[in-house]
């Protein structure tokens, strides 16, 4: 373990932001905090890079406990939200200062500044202010700026909610291309989920002031283990009286999740369904949302709302058609648990386990309950 | 039919370009032209000897040394009182803010008065001021002295500085400061690559009108200067000559007036360049940062 977070707590006067947190990251790996706002997750990152002090518990870098080694010292690099670029320096003197401080030799820092500058494909831009820069660029600069003094950990605050929809996404694959080639450990702190689970090679959920979950990002999205994280990753719907959904019986769980993909909605002509028939219940579309790359339907079945995606190179559909439903799996929740719940008519009725083998998720990554 | 919306607010704007127009000719522009002229009334040799008696070159001098020690003084105050009043959070934080807006609030002459209170023989810290003046065997005195002259100015022109800097570093946040200093960089370091380079024209600004403040002062400076040719400041000078009441000490009053009225000329051309540069400065560098719009509070 790289990085070791041992029963952390910290308040701020009687406010409680970090109870008990325990979470470790391994060399060389990204991983994401991720949280909603407000749940203490940019507290837990200023508490590694020492800017913030928790009250009681370890933090071990490296295997060192660090508690007391100051913010200067710790070997971090930190990505600031807004990128806290120094407005008065040009692009070169931003990346070259934390070098410049360190008393480094002149010409080394030239060497190792125009290294970066290559690296992160700032060529040209040298010369130029902050102020003169596109939001990615930034970006750049404070990724370069941050890694200068080659820091063994480099921690993000937040690193893409300053820039534009638009090129966000280009972003996240070029700081995960960037920070997986040069091979440093990182962690960075988010509140969106998709983010998350793109960028990062292990997911931290945080909520509340105390970790929910963590675990690899497939493993997060696929197996959520608690109510909270079953309704914050994903597309969830919350179904309350899920027994009314057939191959289901609610049991003594409260509610259950279902997200789009675990829906399946299809005309009762439909060849490529027809074994599946007598596993379906009738549902009736109540409303179509076209979203480019697939219809987003809001479908009533037997008195429960559910949503489906469906691809635009099906056959057409319209508001108030009768489809035949299918639900695969949910997730059941009681307090704050969550069971994956497989749709029992598959298990017990597909003798062959034809429609298993098509339609279930395989077993391997899944308990079925 | 009746006017269109667009003429109508025509017509608002140039009923209110006439007023303001009026009001600042009648109230600003017309008593310093008075001055000039006034001053000119027995032509430019009486207006050069005018300028040069013994009284008003000690006046100029006064003048001069109260100003460069305030400047000095409220500069290194305002600058120390701006950072500590935005970077560090601490107990009593808004009771010192507000401590420091005495000044404005507080009528000069009561300040000069207090200063009296204070320092003068019956003051409370005259003891002390006894035995530092025994012990090294000096005389120093504050009432009715240079220091005192100078303590006066500096307590009008207080808050002048931090009043300017305190919104510029708010607005900029301390984010470059904090990753500065987690790269490792020290406090010098940092105030002088960053924290200074985003206050600069602020403090220039601020240092504008702490002279203009300190060049002017009356009251204060009043309270706690009795002799002329050796205490008076030149407001005093100017106070004193209108006041001998013969014909050509009022035409000299107004001479010495000019000067002032020139010195703050020449500040107000100051004061638009700084502005002019500080605010290119703001779009140029700094797109989110908001310039202070200064305090108002012009002598």
């Amino acid at each position: 373990m790289y990085l070791e977070m041992k029963h952390i707590t910290k308040s701020f006067g009687d406010f409680s932001v970090s109870r008990d947190v325990n979470f470790s990251v391994e060399k060389g790996e990204l991983a994401a905090l991720l949280g909603p706002s407000g749940c203490g997750k940019t507290t837990i990152l200023r508490m590694i890079a020492g800017i913030e002090h928790p009250d009681s518990g370890d933090i071990l870098i490296g295997g060192k406990r660090v508690n007391d080694i100051p913010a200067s010292e710790r070997r971090i690099g930190f990505v600031f939200q807004n990128y806290a670029l120094f407005r008065y320096m040009t692009v070169y003197d931003n990346i070259a200062f934390g070098l410049q401080v360190r008393k480094i030799p002149h010409s080394a820092v030239r060497a190792r500044v125009n290294e970066l500058i290559a690296l992160t494909g700032l060529d040209g831009l040298e010369k130029r202010y902050p102020n003169e820069l596109s939001g990615g660029q930034k970006q750049r600069v404070a990724f370069a700026r941050a890694i200068a003094p080659e820091p063994d950990l480099l921690l993000l605050d937040e690193p893409f909610t300053a820039i534009d929809a638009k090129i966000r996404k280009e972003l996240r694959q070029w700081l995960r291309d960037m920070i997986h080639r040069v091979g440093i450990t990182s962690i960075f702190v988010t509140h969106d989920q998709n983010e998350a689970v793109e960028v990062a090679d292990r997911i931290i959920v945080t909520n509340k002031g105390s970790v929910e979950q963590e675990g690899g990002a497939s493993d997060i999205y696929r197996l959520p283990r608690t109510a909270f994280v079953s309704e914050f990753i994903g597309e969830p719907v919350i179904v309350e009286d899920f027994g009314r959904l057939k191959g289901f019986e609610k049991g003594n769980y409260e509610r259950a999740i279902i997200r789009p993909e675990f829906v399946e909605a299809f005309k009762s002509d439909n060849e490529h369904f027809r074994d599946m028939l007598p596993f379906s219940q009738n549902g009736i579309i109540r409303d179509i949302t076209f979203k480019g790359n697939a219809y987003e339907l809001h479908l009533s079945v037997n008195g429960t709302e559910l949503i489906c995606h469906r691809s635009p190179e099906r056959r057409a559909i319209y508001v108030g058609e009768e489809m035949n439903v299918i639900v695969y799996r949910l997730f059941a929740i009681k307090g704050n648990q969550a069971m994956l719940m497989q749709n029992k008519n598959f298990m017990e009725k597909d003798p062959d386990g034809i429609n298993l083998e098509k339609y279930l998720y395989a077993e391997g990554g899944y308990y079925v309950e | 039919m009746g006017m269109s919306d667009n003429k109508k607010r025509n017509i608002t704007r140039l009923i209110m370009i006439a007023v303001s127009t009026l009001f600042v000719a009648v109230m600003l522009v017309m008593p310093l032209f008075m001055v000039i002229i006034n001053a000119l009334r027995k032509g430019i040799s009486f207006y050069l000897k005018a300028i040069s008696t013994p009284t008003v070159i000690s006046a100029f001098k006064v003048t001069l040394i109260a100003t460069v020690i305030t400047l000095i003084v409220n500069t290194f105050f305002g600058i120390t009182a701006s950072i500590l009043l935005t970077r560090y959070s601490f107990r009593g934080k808004h009771i010192l803010q507000t401590l420091l807006d005495i000044p404005f609030s507080i009528s000069p002459v009561i300040a000069g008065l207090s200063f009296i209170m204070l320092f003068g023989r019956m003051g409370w810290a005259a003891p002390a001021l006894n035995a530092i003046n025994e012990m090294l065997g000096l005389n120093i005195r504050i009432v009715f002295a240079i220091p005192g002259v100078v303590l006066a100015t500096i307590f009008v022109t207080f808050p002048f500085v931090s009043r300017e800097i305190i919104p510029v570093l708010n607005a900029v946040g301390s984010d470059e400061e904090e990753a500065a200093s987690l790269m490792g960089a020290d406090i010098f370091t940092i105030f002088r690559k960053i924290t200074f380079p985003h206050m600069k024209w602020a403090l220039f600004y601020g240092m504008v009108l702490t002279t203009a403040r300190a060049l002017g002062e009356f009251g204060a400076v009043n309270a706690l200067s009795k002799t002329r040719g050796e205490t008076f400041t030149l407001p005093l000078e100017i106070d004193a000559l209108y006041l001998s009441g013969s014909a050509d000490s009022i035409v000299a009053a107004f001479a010495v007036s000019s000067v002032l009225v020139l010195c703050t000329i020449v500040i107000l051309i100051l004061r638009c360049i700084v502005e002019g540069k500080s605010k290119m400065n703001a779009s140029d560098r700094d797109k989110t940062g908001k310039l202070s719009e200064g305090i108002g509070y012009v002598p």
